[in-house]
Protein backbone atom coordinates (compact mmCIF):
# COMPACT_ATOMS: atom_id res chain seq x y z
CA UNK A 1 0.00 0.00 0.00
CA UNK A 2 1.59 2.99 -1.29
CA UNK A 3 0.63 6.37 -2.50
CA UNK A 4 2.54 8.75 -4.82
CA UNK A 5 2.84 12.42 -3.65
CA UNK A 6 4.04 15.22 -6.47
CA UNK A 7 5.59 18.24 -4.38
CA UNK A 8 5.30 21.68 -6.19
CA UNK A 9 8.45 23.78 -6.61
CA UNK A 10 7.33 26.34 -3.95
CA UNK A 11 7.57 23.63 -1.74
CA UNK A 12 10.67 21.35 -2.26
CA UNK A 13 12.92 23.85 -0.30
CA UNK A 14 11.68 21.82 2.79
CA UNK A 15 11.81 18.68 1.23
CA UNK A 16 15.43 18.72 0.47
CA UNK A 17 14.62 19.59 -3.67
CA UNK A 18 12.33 16.14 -3.53
CA UNK A 19 9.42 16.88 -6.06
CA UNK A 20 7.85 13.25 -5.89
CA UNK A 21 7.87 10.94 -3.04
CA UNK A 22 5.96 7.93 -1.84
CA UNK A 23 3.75 7.50 1.81
CA UNK A 24 2.88 4.34 2.78
CA UNK A 25 0.25 2.56 4.80
CA UNK A 26 -2.48 5.86 4.39
CA UNK A 27 -6.30 5.77 3.49
CA UNK A 28 -7.26 9.56 3.41
CA UNK A 29 -5.25 12.38 1.91
CA UNK A 30 -5.29 13.47 5.60
CA UNK A 31 -3.26 10.43 6.49
CA UNK A 32 -1.05 11.09 3.47
CA UNK A 33 -0.55 14.73 4.33
CA UNK A 34 0.09 14.41 8.48
CA UNK A 35 3.37 11.08 6.69
CA UNK A 36 4.23 14.25 4.61
CA UNK A 37 4.48 16.89 7.87
CA UNK A 38 6.11 14.39 9.85
CA UNK A 39 8.85 13.68 7.72
CA UNK A 40 9.34 17.25 6.14
CA UNK A 41 9.88 19.90 9.27
CA UNK A 42 8.24 23.26 8.12
CA UNK A 43 5.39 21.57 5.60
CA UNK A 44 2.65 22.05 7.90
CA UNK A 45 3.05 25.74 7.97
CA UNK A 46 2.84 26.25 4.95
CA UNK A 47 -0.04 24.58 3.42
CA UNK A 48 -1.75 23.92 6.34
CA UNK A 49 -3.48 26.29 8.75
CA UNK A 50 -5.83 25.40 11.90
CA UNK A 51 -6.04 22.00 10.96
CA UNK A 52 -7.24 22.59 7.34
CA UNK A 53 -5.28 23.44 4.12
CA UNK A 54 -4.75 26.89 3.22
CA UNK A 55 -7.27 28.98 0.91
CA UNK A 56 -4.77 28.75 -2.19
CA UNK A 57 -3.87 25.15 -1.96
CA UNK A 58 -5.18 22.70 -4.17
CA UNK A 59 -4.82 19.26 -3.78
CA UNK A 60 -5.80 16.42 -6.30
CA UNK A 61 -6.21 12.51 -6.01
CA UNK A 62 -5.60 11.25 -9.42
CA UNK A 63 -6.44 14.59 -11.30
CA UNK A 64 -9.84 15.63 -9.25
CA UNK A 65 -9.47 18.18 -7.11
CA UNK A 66 -10.35 16.82 -3.14
CA UNK A 67 -13.06 19.27 -2.59
CA UNK A 68 -15.30 17.89 -5.57
CA UNK A 69 -14.59 14.45 -3.57
CA UNK A 70 -14.80 14.11 0.49
CA UNK A 71 -11.97 16.89 1.27
CA UNK A 72 -9.20 15.85 3.29
CA UNK A 73 -10.79 12.33 4.72
CA UNK A 74 -10.93 11.55 0.71
CA UNK A 75 -9.54 8.40 0.48
CA UNK A 76 -6.47 7.49 -1.57
CA UNK A 77 -5.45 3.38 -2.57
CA UNK A 78 -3.04 1.76 -3.39
CA UNK A 79 -0.75 3.18 -6.37
CA UNK A 80 -2.73 6.63 -6.64
CA UNK A 81 -1.11 9.77 -7.31
CA UNK A 82 -1.61 13.22 -5.11
CA UNK A 83 -0.80 16.67 -6.15
CA UNK A 84 -0.19 19.40 -4.40
CA UNK A 85 -0.03 22.69 -6.05
CA UNK A 86 -0.51 26.38 -5.47
CA UNK A 87 -4.40 27.90 -6.51
CA UNK A 88 -3.03 30.99 -7.95
CA UNK A 89 -2.79 30.54 -11.38
CA UNK A 90 -4.74 31.03 -14.51
CA UNK A 91 -7.78 33.36 -15.21
CA UNK B 1 9.17 55.90 -14.24
CA UNK B 2 7.30 53.58 -12.44
CA UNK B 3 8.28 53.17 -8.99
CA UNK B 4 8.41 48.94 -9.17
CA UNK B 5 10.34 47.94 -5.93
CA UNK B 6 9.36 44.01 -5.23
CA UNK B 7 7.27 41.13 -5.43
CA UNK B 8 4.56 40.93 -2.66
CA UNK B 9 2.56 37.97 -0.78
CA UNK B 10 -1.27 39.43 -0.48
CA UNK B 11 -1.48 37.21 2.10
CA UNK B 12 1.81 37.14 4.72
CA UNK B 13 3.13 40.65 2.82
CA UNK B 14 6.65 38.36 2.66
CA UNK B 15 8.80 40.19 -0.52
CA UNK B 16 10.68 38.42 -3.10
CA UNK B 17 13.12 39.73 -5.95
CA UNK B 18 10.81 41.17 -9.22
CA UNK B 19 11.72 37.21 -10.93
CA UNK B 20 9.41 35.01 -12.41
CA UNK B 21 7.78 33.40 -9.69
CA UNK B 22 4.05 33.98 -8.61
CA UNK B 23 3.43 32.07 -4.84
CA UNK B 24 4.38 32.60 -1.48
CA UNK B 25 6.78 29.93 -0.26
CA UNK B 26 5.61 30.98 3.07
CA UNK B 27 2.14 31.12 3.00
CA UNK B 28 0.93 29.68 -0.41
CA UNK B 29 -0.38 32.88 -0.85
CA UNK B 30 -0.25 34.79 -4.48
CA UNK B 31 2.69 37.39 -5.33
CA UNK B 32 1.93 40.78 -6.81
CA UNK B 33 3.98 44.04 -7.83
CA UNK B 34 4.22 46.37 -4.61
CA UNK B 35 5.44 50.02 -5.59
CA UNK B 36 6.47 53.06 -4.20
CA UNK B 37 4.43 55.93 -5.10
CA UNK B 38 5.29 58.48 -3.01
CA UNK B 39 8.05 60.08 -5.34
CA UNK B 40 5.24 60.87 -7.86
CA UNK B 41 3.92 64.31 -8.51
CA UNK B 42 0.04 64.46 -9.68
CA UNK B 43 0.26 67.04 -12.20
CA UNK B 44 4.04 65.65 -13.97
CA UNK B 45 2.05 62.19 -14.16
CA UNK B 46 -0.91 63.56 -15.62
CA UNK B 47 1.11 65.24 -18.07
CA UNK B 48 3.01 62.39 -19.06
CA UNK B 49 -0.02 60.22 -19.45
CA UNK B 50 -1.54 62.71 -21.84
CA UNK B 51 1.52 63.17 -23.64
CA UNK B 52 1.99 59.37 -23.82
CA UNK B 53 1.27 56.82 -26.48
CA UNK B 54 -2.26 55.75 -27.89
CA UNK B 55 -1.34 52.51 -25.72
CA UNK B 56 -1.31 51.21 -22.13
CA UNK B 57 2.15 52.59 -22.24
CA UNK B 58 1.07 55.94 -21.48
CA UNK B 59 0.52 54.55 -17.78
CA UNK B 60 4.08 53.40 -17.54
CA UNK B 61 4.32 54.94 -14.33
CA UNK B 62 2.06 52.56 -13.30
CA UNK B 63 3.37 49.16 -14.68
CA UNK B 64 6.28 47.35 -13.39
CA UNK B 65 8.96 48.33 -15.41
CA UNK B 66 11.87 50.64 -15.13
CA UNK B 67 12.45 50.97 -18.22
CA UNK B 68 9.25 51.59 -20.72
CA UNK B 69 9.59 48.35 -23.31
CA UNK B 70 9.00 48.28 -26.51
CA UNK B 71 6.45 46.10 -27.70
CA UNK B 72 5.56 45.46 -31.02
CA UNK B 73 1.39 45.25 -31.05
CA UNK B 74 0.08 48.17 -29.09
CA UNK B 75 -2.73 47.07 -26.71
CA UNK B 76 -5.03 49.73 -25.19
CA UNK B 77 -6.94 53.33 -25.84
CA UNK B 78 -10.22 51.52 -26.68
CA UNK B 79 -13.72 53.58 -26.93
CA UNK B 80 -15.33 54.57 -24.23
CA UNK B 81 -18.78 55.04 -25.07
CA UNK B 82 -22.04 57.12 -23.76
CA UNK B 83 -25.40 54.73 -23.91
CA UNK B 84 -28.13 56.90 -23.93
CA UNK B 85 -30.10 54.31 -25.69
CA UNK B 86 -28.83 51.19 -22.82
CA UNK B 87 -29.66 53.76 -20.22
CA UNK B 88 -32.91 54.41 -21.66
CA UNK B 89 -33.99 50.98 -22.24
CA UNK B 90 -32.90 50.00 -18.41
CA UNK B 91 -34.55 53.19 -17.03
CA UNK B 92 -31.02 54.18 -15.54
CA UNK B 93 -29.56 58.01 -16.08
CA UNK B 94 -26.64 57.61 -17.18
CA UNK B 95 -24.44 54.59 -19.10
CA UNK B 96 -21.19 53.93 -20.33
CA UNK B 97 -19.85 51.15 -22.79
CA UNK B 98 -16.03 50.58 -22.09
CA UNK B 99 -15.69 48.63 -25.56
CA UNK B 100 -12.17 46.83 -24.55
CA UNK B 101 -13.49 44.48 -27.99
CA UNK B 102 -11.55 47.38 -29.45
CA UNK B 103 -7.75 46.01 -28.91
CA UNK B 104 -5.57 44.30 -31.11
CA UNK B 105 -6.81 40.49 -30.71
CA UNK B 106 -10.70 41.28 -29.83
CA UNK B 107 -10.63 41.21 -26.20
CA UNK B 108 -8.83 42.94 -23.09
CA UNK B 109 -6.61 40.40 -22.81
CA UNK B 110 -4.32 41.94 -25.18
CA UNK B 111 -3.45 44.24 -21.99
CA UNK B 112 -2.34 41.28 -19.96
CA UNK B 113 -0.09 39.82 -22.41
CA UNK B 114 1.39 43.21 -23.65
CA UNK B 115 2.62 43.34 -20.16
CA UNK B 116 3.72 39.87 -19.19
CA UNK B 117 5.26 39.44 -23.08
CA UNK B 118 7.47 42.66 -22.29
CA UNK B 119 8.22 41.27 -18.84
CA UNK B 120 9.33 37.80 -20.16
CA UNK B 121 11.62 39.44 -22.84
CA UNK B 122 12.97 41.64 -20.05
CA UNK B 123 14.05 37.89 -18.08
CA UNK B 124 15.21 36.41 -21.19
CA UNK B 125 12.71 33.75 -21.51
CA UNK B 126 12.57 32.09 -25.16
CA UNK B 127 8.94 30.18 -25.04
CA UNK B 128 5.93 31.56 -23.70
CA UNK B 129 2.99 30.10 -22.82
CA UNK B 130 -0.50 30.30 -21.03
CA UNK B 131 -3.82 28.37 -20.06
CA UNK B 132 -6.87 29.79 -22.16
CA UNK B 133 -10.69 29.75 -22.03
CA UNK B 134 -9.81 31.38 -25.48
CA UNK B 135 -9.50 34.83 -25.35
CA UNK B 136 -5.98 34.78 -23.62
CA UNK B 137 -5.17 32.43 -26.72
CA UNK B 138 -5.49 34.39 -29.37
CA UNK B 139 -3.65 37.38 -27.27
CA UNK B 140 -0.93 34.95 -26.67
CA UNK B 141 -0.25 33.86 -30.57
CA UNK B 142 -0.58 37.08 -32.02
CA UNK B 143 1.82 39.11 -29.46
CA UNK B 144 4.35 35.71 -29.28
CA UNK B 145 4.05 36.26 -33.16
CA UNK B 146 4.47 40.18 -33.28
CA UNK B 147 7.77 39.38 -30.92
CA UNK B 148 9.42 36.56 -32.44
CA UNK B 149 8.99 33.88 -29.28
CA UNK B 150 8.00 30.93 -29.99
CA UNK B 151 4.38 30.17 -28.02
CA UNK B 152 2.29 27.11 -26.95
CA UNK B 153 -1.12 27.73 -26.22
CA UNK B 154 -3.31 25.19 -23.78
CA UNK B 155 -6.90 25.54 -24.47
CA UNK B 156 -9.65 23.33 -23.70
CA UNK B 157 -10.75 20.88 -26.56
CA UNK B 158 -14.21 21.86 -26.75
CA UNK B 159 -13.71 26.02 -27.34
CA UNK B 160 -15.66 27.68 -29.34
CA UNK B 161 -14.27 27.27 -33.39
CA UNK B 162 -13.56 31.14 -34.11
CA UNK B 163 -11.15 31.13 -31.01
CA UNK B 164 -9.40 28.37 -32.06
CA UNK B 165 -9.17 29.35 -35.71
CA UNK B 166 -8.11 33.06 -34.45
CA UNK B 167 -4.96 31.59 -32.25
CA UNK B 168 -4.00 29.12 -34.76
CA UNK B 169 -3.82 31.58 -37.79
CA UNK B 170 -0.47 33.28 -35.66
CA UNK B 171 1.49 30.41 -35.90
CA UNK B 172 1.57 29.06 -32.37
CA UNK B 173 1.49 25.53 -30.78
CA UNK B 174 -1.71 25.01 -30.11
CA UNK B 175 -2.74 22.86 -27.68
CA UNK B 176 -5.91 21.02 -27.46
CA UNK B 177 -6.67 19.41 -24.03
CA UNK B 178 -9.62 16.71 -23.46
CA UNK B 179 -10.99 18.41 -20.32
CA UNK B 180 -12.12 21.86 -18.64
CA UNK B 181 -10.09 24.84 -18.10
CA UNK B 182 -9.72 23.88 -14.63
CA UNK B 183 -7.69 21.19 -15.96
CA UNK B 184 -5.68 22.68 -18.74
CA UNK B 185 -4.74 25.13 -15.62
CA UNK B 186 -3.40 22.42 -13.77
CA UNK B 187 -2.21 20.88 -16.34
CA UNK B 188 0.04 24.20 -16.97
CA UNK B 189 0.67 25.08 -13.24
CA UNK B 190 2.35 21.55 -13.43
CA UNK B 191 4.42 22.25 -16.39
CA UNK B 192 5.48 25.67 -15.34
CA UNK B 193 7.60 23.68 -12.55
CA UNK B 194 9.11 21.42 -15.03
CA UNK B 195 10.29 23.62 -18.19
CA UNK B 196 11.74 27.09 -18.02
CA UNK B 197 8.80 28.84 -19.86
CA UNK B 198 7.17 31.61 -19.33
CA UNK B 199 3.32 30.96 -18.39
CA UNK B 200 2.10 34.18 -18.51
CA UNK B 201 -0.61 33.56 -16.42
CA UNK B 202 0.86 31.15 -14.23
CA UNK B 203 4.98 32.06 -13.24
CA UNK B 204 4.23 35.37 -14.54
CA UNK B 205 0.57 36.08 -13.49
CA UNK B 206 1.82 38.87 -11.08
CA UNK B 207 2.85 41.20 -14.20
CA UNK B 208 0.81 40.31 -16.40
CA UNK B 209 -2.34 41.09 -14.34
CA UNK B 210 -0.68 44.56 -13.77
CA UNK B 211 -2.04 44.78 -17.46
CA UNK B 212 -5.53 44.83 -16.36
CA UNK B 213 -5.18 48.15 -14.28
CA UNK B 214 -5.03 50.35 -17.63
CA UNK B 215 -8.34 49.64 -18.26
CA UNK B 216 -9.51 51.12 -15.19
CA UNK B 217 -7.07 54.19 -15.88
CA UNK B 218 -8.33 54.52 -19.02
CA UNK B 219 -12.19 54.63 -17.67
CA UNK B 220 -10.81 57.13 -15.43
CA UNK B 221 -9.04 59.14 -18.20
CA UNK B 222 -11.54 59.09 -20.66
CA UNK B 223 -14.10 60.26 -17.93
CA UNK B 224 -11.53 63.44 -16.95
CA UNK B 225 -10.00 61.79 -14.37
CA UNK B 226 -12.50 61.12 -12.38
CA UNK B 227 -13.82 57.72 -11.58
CA UNK B 228 -17.64 56.41 -11.70
CA UNK B 229 -20.13 56.00 -10.01
CA UNK B 230 -20.54 52.19 -10.32
CA UNK B 231 -18.57 49.20 -12.06
CA UNK B 232 -20.32 46.33 -13.87
CA UNK B 233 -17.72 43.73 -15.18
CA UNK B 234 -17.13 40.34 -15.64
CA UNK B 235 -15.66 37.58 -13.29
CA UNK B 236 -13.89 34.89 -14.35
CA UNK B 237 -10.60 34.15 -12.46
CA UNK B 238 -12.02 37.44 -10.54
CA UNK B 239 -8.34 39.35 -11.52
CA UNK B 240 -9.90 41.80 -13.86
CA UNK B 241 -13.09 43.18 -11.38
CA UNK B 242 -9.86 43.54 -8.61
CA UNK B 243 -7.01 45.02 -11.12
CA UNK B 244 -9.59 47.57 -12.19
CA UNK B 245 -10.16 48.67 -8.37
CA UNK B 246 -6.51 48.36 -7.73
CA UNK B 247 -5.79 50.91 -10.86
CA UNK B 248 -8.35 52.66 -9.22
CA UNK B 249 -7.27 53.19 -5.71
CA UNK B 250 -3.38 54.16 -7.08
CA UNK B 251 -4.76 56.97 -8.67
CA UNK B 252 -6.56 58.70 -5.47
CA UNK B 253 -3.48 57.18 -3.73
CA UNK B 254 -0.81 59.89 -6.18
CA UNK B 255 -3.94 61.98 -6.25
CA UNK B 256 -4.87 62.23 -10.01
CA UNK B 257 -8.69 61.40 -9.01
CA UNK B 258 -10.14 62.34 -5.91
CA UNK B 259 -14.08 60.65 -6.24
CA UNK B 260 -14.29 57.80 -3.90
CA UNK B 261 -13.89 54.25 -5.03
CA UNK B 262 -16.93 53.14 -6.69
CA UNK B 263 -19.22 50.56 -6.23
CA UNK B 264 -18.26 46.81 -8.23
CA UNK B 265 -21.03 44.55 -9.40
CA UNK B 266 -19.55 41.23 -10.70
CA UNK B 267 -21.20 39.25 -13.35
CA UNK B 268 -20.94 35.78 -13.60
CA UNK B 269 -22.89 32.58 -15.76
CA UNK B 270 -24.99 31.08 -14.07
CA UNK B 271 -23.46 27.55 -15.36
CA UNK B 272 -20.49 29.14 -13.62
CA UNK B 273 -20.71 31.23 -10.63
CA UNK B 274 -18.15 29.95 -7.66
CA UNK B 275 -17.98 33.53 -7.03
CA UNK B 276 -21.46 34.84 -7.02
CA UNK B 277 -22.56 31.81 -4.91
CA UNK B 278 -20.29 31.80 -2.56
CA UNK B 279 -21.65 36.27 -2.56
CA UNK B 280 -25.20 34.83 -1.73
CA UNK B 281 -23.65 32.36 1.03
CA UNK B 282 -22.15 35.24 2.76
CA UNK B 283 -18.67 32.83 2.27
CA UNK B 284 -15.08 34.18 2.07
CA UNK B 285 -13.94 31.61 -0.27
CA UNK B 286 -15.38 29.90 -3.25
CA UNK B 287 -16.03 26.41 -3.71
CA UNK B 288 -15.11 25.07 -7.05
CA UNK B 289 -17.82 24.53 -9.52
CA UNK B 290 -17.82 22.34 -12.86
CA UNK B 291 -18.64 24.52 -15.41
CA UNK B 292 -21.74 24.02 -17.71
CA UNK B 293 -22.25 27.56 -19.25
CA UNK B 294 -22.23 29.05 -22.54
CA UNK B 295 -20.12 31.96 -21.46
CA UNK B 296 -16.60 29.42 -22.44
CA UNK B 297 -14.38 32.26 -21.70
CA UNK B 298 -15.88 32.92 -18.16
CA UNK B 299 -15.88 29.24 -17.77
CA UNK B 300 -13.16 28.96 -14.43
CA UNK B 301 -14.60 26.76 -11.82
CA UNK B 302 -12.10 27.51 -9.58
CA UNK B 303 -11.37 31.04 -8.79
CA UNK B 304 -8.11 31.84 -8.06
CA UNK B 305 -8.77 35.64 -6.97
CA UNK B 306 -12.21 34.46 -5.50
CA UNK B 307 -11.37 35.67 -2.32
CA UNK B 308 -10.14 38.83 -3.39
CA UNK B 309 -13.17 39.69 -5.37
CA UNK B 310 -15.45 38.67 -2.86
CA UNK B 311 -14.01 40.70 -0.84
CA UNK B 312 -14.04 43.65 -3.14
CA UNK B 313 -17.94 43.48 -3.96
CA UNK B 314 -18.31 43.86 -0.52
CA UNK B 315 -16.06 46.38 0.55
CA UNK B 316 -17.35 48.52 -2.24
CA UNK B 317 -21.26 47.96 -1.47
CA UNK B 318 -21.50 45.97 -4.52
CA UNK B 319 -22.71 42.65 -5.43
CA UNK B 320 -21.75 39.55 -7.94
CA UNK B 321 -24.23 38.60 -9.33
CA UNK B 322 -25.01 35.39 -11.92
CA UNK B 323 -27.44 34.92 -15.11
CA UNK B 324 -28.45 32.15 -16.92
CA UNK B 325 -27.79 31.54 -20.70
CA UNK B 326 -30.92 32.69 -21.86
CA UNK B 327 -30.18 36.20 -20.42
CA UNK B 328 -26.60 35.72 -21.83
CA UNK B 329 -28.31 35.74 -25.28
CA UNK B 330 -30.86 38.24 -24.40
CA UNK B 331 -28.27 40.72 -22.86
CA UNK B 332 -25.48 39.86 -26.04
CA UNK B 333 -28.74 41.56 -28.25
CA UNK B 334 -29.62 44.31 -25.59
CA UNK B 335 -26.35 45.70 -26.20
CA UNK B 336 -26.14 45.33 -29.68
CA UNK B 337 -29.42 47.18 -30.57
CA UNK B 338 -29.21 49.62 -27.98
CA UNK B 339 -25.15 50.62 -28.78
CA UNK B 340 -24.12 48.96 -32.07
CA UNK B 341 -21.71 46.94 -29.68
CA UNK B 342 -21.40 42.95 -30.46
CA UNK B 343 -20.16 41.48 -27.95
CA UNK B 344 -18.95 37.72 -27.03
CA UNK B 345 -20.83 35.72 -24.13
CA UNK B 346 -19.22 37.01 -21.77
CA UNK B 347 -20.01 40.73 -22.35
CA UNK B 348 -23.99 39.34 -22.61
CA UNK B 349 -23.41 38.08 -19.19
CA UNK B 350 -22.00 41.47 -18.02
CA UNK B 351 -25.11 43.37 -20.28
CA UNK B 352 -27.50 41.18 -18.48
CA UNK B 353 -26.36 41.42 -14.88
CA UNK B 354 -26.83 45.33 -15.37
CA UNK B 355 -30.26 44.61 -16.55
CA UNK B 356 -30.59 42.67 -13.47
CA UNK B 357 -29.31 44.99 -11.20
CA UNK B 358 -31.42 47.78 -12.84
CA UNK B 359 -34.71 46.14 -12.41
CA UNK B 360 -34.17 44.84 -8.62
CA UNK B 361 -33.83 49.20 -8.90
CA UNK B 362 -30.10 48.29 -7.31
CA UNK B 363 -29.08 51.69 -9.07
CA UNK B 364 -29.99 55.37 -9.20
CA UNK B 365 -30.98 57.76 -11.76
CA UNK B 366 -28.02 60.04 -10.41
CA UNK B 367 -25.57 57.32 -10.97
CA UNK B 368 -22.72 57.19 -13.67
CA UNK B 369 -22.29 53.71 -14.31
CA UNK B 370 -19.77 52.01 -16.68
CA UNK B 371 -20.00 48.58 -18.00
CA UNK B 372 -17.11 46.65 -18.96
CA UNK B 373 -17.08 44.60 -22.32
CA UNK B 374 -14.14 42.60 -22.64
CA UNK B 375 -14.53 40.43 -26.02
CA UNK B 376 -16.14 40.46 -29.44
CA UNK B 377 -18.91 39.01 -30.64
CA UNK B 378 -17.13 37.39 -33.57
CA UNK B 379 -15.34 35.20 -31.39
CA UNK B 380 -18.71 33.50 -30.18
CA UNK B 381 -21.25 33.72 -33.01
CA UNK B 382 -23.09 30.47 -31.70
CA UNK B 383 -25.15 32.71 -29.19
CA UNK B 384 -26.30 34.39 -31.68
CA UNK B 385 -27.77 32.09 -34.32
CA UNK B 386 -30.92 31.47 -34.91
CA UNK B 387 -31.79 34.56 -32.84
CA UNK B 388 -33.13 36.62 -35.80
CA UNK B 389 -35.16 36.43 -38.88
CA UNK B 390 -33.12 36.83 -42.69
CA UNK B 391 -35.48 37.82 -45.24
CA UNK B 392 -34.46 35.89 -48.27
CA UNK B 393 -35.80 37.15 -51.55
CA UNK B 394 -35.37 37.27 -55.22
CA UNK B 395 -34.22 40.12 -56.75
CA UNK B 396 -37.12 42.05 -57.66
CA UNK B 397 -38.91 44.70 -56.21
CA UNK B 398 -42.01 42.55 -56.59
CA UNK B 399 -40.84 40.22 -53.89
CA UNK B 400 -39.32 42.35 -51.58
CA UNK B 401 -42.63 44.11 -51.29
CA UNK B 402 -44.19 40.78 -50.68
CA UNK B 403 -41.56 38.67 -48.30
CA UNK B 404 -41.01 41.90 -45.80
CA UNK B 405 -44.73 42.67 -46.22
CA UNK B 406 -44.58 46.32 -47.27
CA UNK B 407 -46.69 47.98 -48.75
CA UNK B 408 -46.31 49.47 -52.75
CA UNK B 409 -44.70 52.55 -52.86
CA UNK B 410 -45.67 54.82 -56.02
CA UNK B 411 -42.70 56.84 -57.38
Amino acid sequence: MSVTVKIPTQLRSVTGGESETTVDEATTVREVLDGLYERYDGLQERISEDGDLRRFVNVYVGGDDIRFLDQLDTAVNDGDEVTILPAVAGG
Amino acid sequence: MAAVEALQCKECRTSYPLEARYVCEHCFGPLEVRYDFSGLDSAEVKRRIQAGPQSIWRYADFLPFEQQPRTALAAGVTPLIRADRLAERLGLGEVWVKNDAANPTHSFKDRVVTVALAKARELGFEVVACASTGNLANAVAAHAAAAGLESYVFVPADLEEQKILATGVYGTNLVAVRGNYDDVNRLCTGLADERDWAFVNVNLRPYYAEGSKTLGFEIAEQLGFELPDRVVCPVASGSLFTKIARGFEEWREVGLVSSELPVFNGAQAGGCSPVAQAFEAGHEVCRPVKPDTIAKSLAIGNPADGPYALELARRSGGTVDSVTDDEIRAGIRLLAETTGVFTETAGGVTAATLAKLAERGEISRDERVVLVITGDGLKTLDAVRGSFETHEIDPTVESFGEVLGLETVSS
